[in-house]
């Protein structure tokens, strides 16, 4: 679609390292993390957060400074239904962030609070909205439905990428990476070798390559044996890329027994599995990247369930430590530019669509160069 | 406090100005660094009281053009302590040093229901809660009290603007708000915001208290500049550092020690941090307590007092002639 009829052009993106909006939905944890018996401290999008549970099991994010001396709540204790305790001088605050009880006076100060943070609870993750509250519409949550649904299986992990955030949306965008990254697995030279199509609207980029009558890589061909006992032969294998802003990329996976209509709509002579992957920037050099494989096949084992978990473990530790090295190659030649290959067609989009969203928050499309790296804290 | 960080304060030209209400005056600012604001914020500004740079806060009413244009409200007090007069004073073209808007009153989103209660020129830090709240489509009231008609900025614009949800209770035309019915309406979850005269405040507090309402659910912020008595001359004395000051109508006591060369503690100069509490030591006259930190039992035992808001009035009714002023004795941290 058409979205803009001006005679602007727009350059490509020169920023090698984005900056994050705020207007946006950020995943802050998986649903089990944060529970009622304890506070988990993580930073989403530069901001300290303090997450923990009412007793009535509604997530909550606050700012992870007490208003007083700015002391960490997280280091602090739950008490009664939904307060949080300063571990320093006793502070409480409730849920909306408002203190309840303040040392040695027997009023409340007015002005004592800490910003409570809008939350929802979907698609086991708890998300966070950093920006303006009145903004924060449930219904702008990417579309992750298959890990909530009877008809999908499966399990994921979180990996504290030690790089921009962008910088795994572009390694998600372009799956050429494969053959090279992870050849023993999911890698050969037909992704590289066969065409992919790009289509974006203002909220989504979405990438399709198929590769017909190839070999099944030993990931897939696993697979196929998992649903059909004893399968030989060729396969068709797609990937369909979904990126959703700001940091949401589901990944249509699978192989069918070659030329039985897959390409055409008719996959039940193969397996389909989905790649869930959503990312939160913690810092400008730092991410925490929530992954899940989810198959619609063979639901009831439990093993599969394990073994893709641990086989996608290992195929994204491939990639982990690629971003590393990239991240410090990146710090390392300040002077030097990206130059961009036609692979990268739909990590630009992405790109420019986060730019976009930057532009109208007011805010510098350009993560800060020279920062130092930061720890993740997990 | 956050006005000491150097990267708040900006430059900020005067684009505006014209009278809204009887000594009402709208200010229109151009501050140099524009930044979306939220309801509830306020800015400091530099104001220039007797030849002295000091610090006075106003709320922002509304923030047009994304910030590109702050716009203030300022009263101009019988009793001022100089700053709304050097405000009223300011004319089209002169530069400011401003703060970026700052937010010691935020509204959360996402209440069931909203109270909205503006006394007089509290008017400033409401308006703009309930301009979001009808672009939300909230369950609002907005409530706005004052002696007469014509002290109420805004009042035609936010009668037409707010429709039902809107209600004004002016004294001089019998229409006093009833606090407690006010109170004895709103459904438990309401979240009450208010900004007024401290009568006013600590009626609406103490109803909320009897109802058994949440307090976090009453929000309220204070300017520190109203009292249950007109301000007037008081004697302060301090017997340890052998100091006695007079304290004028038109400032506060801390500001009278202050200029006596006493060395005193203090933050937030509107009564709600308790730094700047003394010791009374002996008392002729009465407090008056303006201050939000001391509860309602602490003020009456009349010990201790909030120098930066509170006061010290006759006892007696005052005469027209042979009216002594109150004399408050104290001790100092």
């Amino acid at each position: 679609m058409i979205t803009s009829m001006t005679t602007t052009t727009t350059n490509s993106t020169t920023a090698k390292l984005l900056s994050y909006p705020l207007n946006a939905w950020y995943p802050a944890a998986w649903d089990h993390e944060i529970t009622g018996k304890g506070i988990l401290s993580r930073t989403i999008a530069g901001r300290p957060l303090a997450l923990y549970r009412t007793q009535d099991g509604h997530p909550v994010a606050l700012a992870d400074a007490c208003w007083h001396r700015l002391a960490p709540l997280s280091q602090g204790k739950l008490v009664g239904r939904d307060e949080i305790q300063c571990p320093y001088h006793g502070l409480r605050y409730n849920a909306a962030g408002r203190c309840t009880s303040m040392p040695a006076q027997e009023t409340l100060n007015p002005s004592a609070t800490v910003a409570s943070y809008p939350v929802s609870e979907r698609f086991r993750y708890v998300w966070v909205w950093l920006g303006d509250p009145t903004l924060a519409d449930p219904a702008l949550l990417p579309d992750m439905h298959q890990l909530e649904s009877d008809e999908w299986a499966g399990d994921g992990e979180t990996i504290q990428a030690p790089c921009n955030y962008q910088l795994v949306l572009d390694n998600l965008m372009d799956l050429t990476h494969e053959e090279f990254v992870h050849s023993s697995s999911i890698g050969q030279e037909e992704l590289s070798e066969s065409e992919f199509e790009v289509t974006h609207d203002e909220n989504t980029v979405t990438v399709t390559r198929w590769m017909r009558n190839i070999d099944a890589p030993p990931f897939w061909l696993k697979n196929m044996r998992d649903k059909f006992p004893g399968f030989e032969g060729k396969v068709d294998r797609w990937q369909i890329i979904h990126y959703t802003f700001p940091s949401t990329i589901c990944i249509d996976v699978g192989v069918a027994e070659a030329g039985t209509g897959a390409p055409e709509g008719d996959r039940s002579r193969g397996v389909n599995g989905y790649v869930m992957n959503t990312i939160a920037p913690e810092t400008d050099r730092s991410c925490h990247y929530f992954w899940a494989f989810m198959r619609n096949y063979r639901l009831e084992s439990q093993l599969i369930t394990t073994q893709l978990r641990n086989g996608v473990h290992g195929v994204f530790g491939e990639d982990e430590a690629m971003l590393q090295a990239q991240q410090a190659a990146i710090d390392a030649n300040p002077d030097h530019e990206f130059y961009n290959l036609n692979i990268d067609m739909g990590g630009m989009w992405v790109r420019r669509l986060l730019e976009r969203a930057l532009e109208s928050e007011g805010r510098s499309v350009a993560a800060p160069a020279a920062a130092p790296a930061a720890s993740s804290k997990g | 406090m956050i006005t000491s960080r150097d990267d708040v304060w900006q430059s900020a030209e005067v684009t505006a100005v014209d009278d809204v209400a009887d000594r009402i005056r709208r200010i229109v600012l151009q501050p140099e660094r524009p930044e979306p604001t939220r309801p509830g914020e306020h800015i400091d500004v530099l104001a220039t009281v007797n030849g002295e740079q000091q610090v006075r806060s106003y709320s922002v009413v509304e923030a047009p053009d994304n910030g590109g244009h702050l716009v203030i409200t300022v009263f101009r007090t019988p009793d001022s302590r100089g700053g709304s007069e050097f405000m009223h004073s300011l004319e089209q073209g002169q530069v400011l040093r401003v703060t970026k808007p700052l937010q010691n009153f935020p509204l959360r989103v996402g209440a069931p229901s909203y109270v909205l209660l503006a006394g007089g020129i509290g008017i400033t830090a409401i308006a703009g809660m309930a301009a979001l709240l009808r672009r939300l489509g909230a369950d609002y009231r907005l409530v706005y009290v004052a002696r007469s008609r014509a002290a109420m900025a805004y009042l035609d614009d936010l009668a037409a603007l707010h429709g039902h949800r809107f209600e004004a209770h002016i004294d001089d035309e019998g229409g006093s708000l009833d606090v407690p019915a006010l109170v004895a309406g709103v459904p438990a979850h309401t979240e009450l915001y208010m900004c007024g005269p401290i009568r006013l405040m600590d009626a609406v507090r103490r109803t909320w208290a009897d109802r058994g309402l949440d307090r976090t659910n009453l929000r309220y912020e204070t300017f520190g500049n109203s009292g249950w008595f007109d301000a007037e001359p008081f004697v302060v004395r301090i017997p340890r550092l052998g100091v006695e000051a007079a304290v004028g109508s038109g400032e506060s006591m801390l500001e009278a020690l202050e200029r006596e060369g006493v060395d005193m503690m203090s933050d937030c100069r509107k009564g709600e941090c308790g730094l700047c509490q003394v010791k009374v030591l002996g008392l002729a006259g009465r407090i008056d307590h303006r201050d939000v930190f001391y509860s309602d039992r602490q003020k009456a035992s009349d010990s201790t007092m909030c120098c930066c808001v509170s006061r010290a009035v006759a006892a007696a009714p005052p005469t027209s002639s042979g009216k002594r002023p109150a004399v408050l004795t104290i001790e100092v941290p």
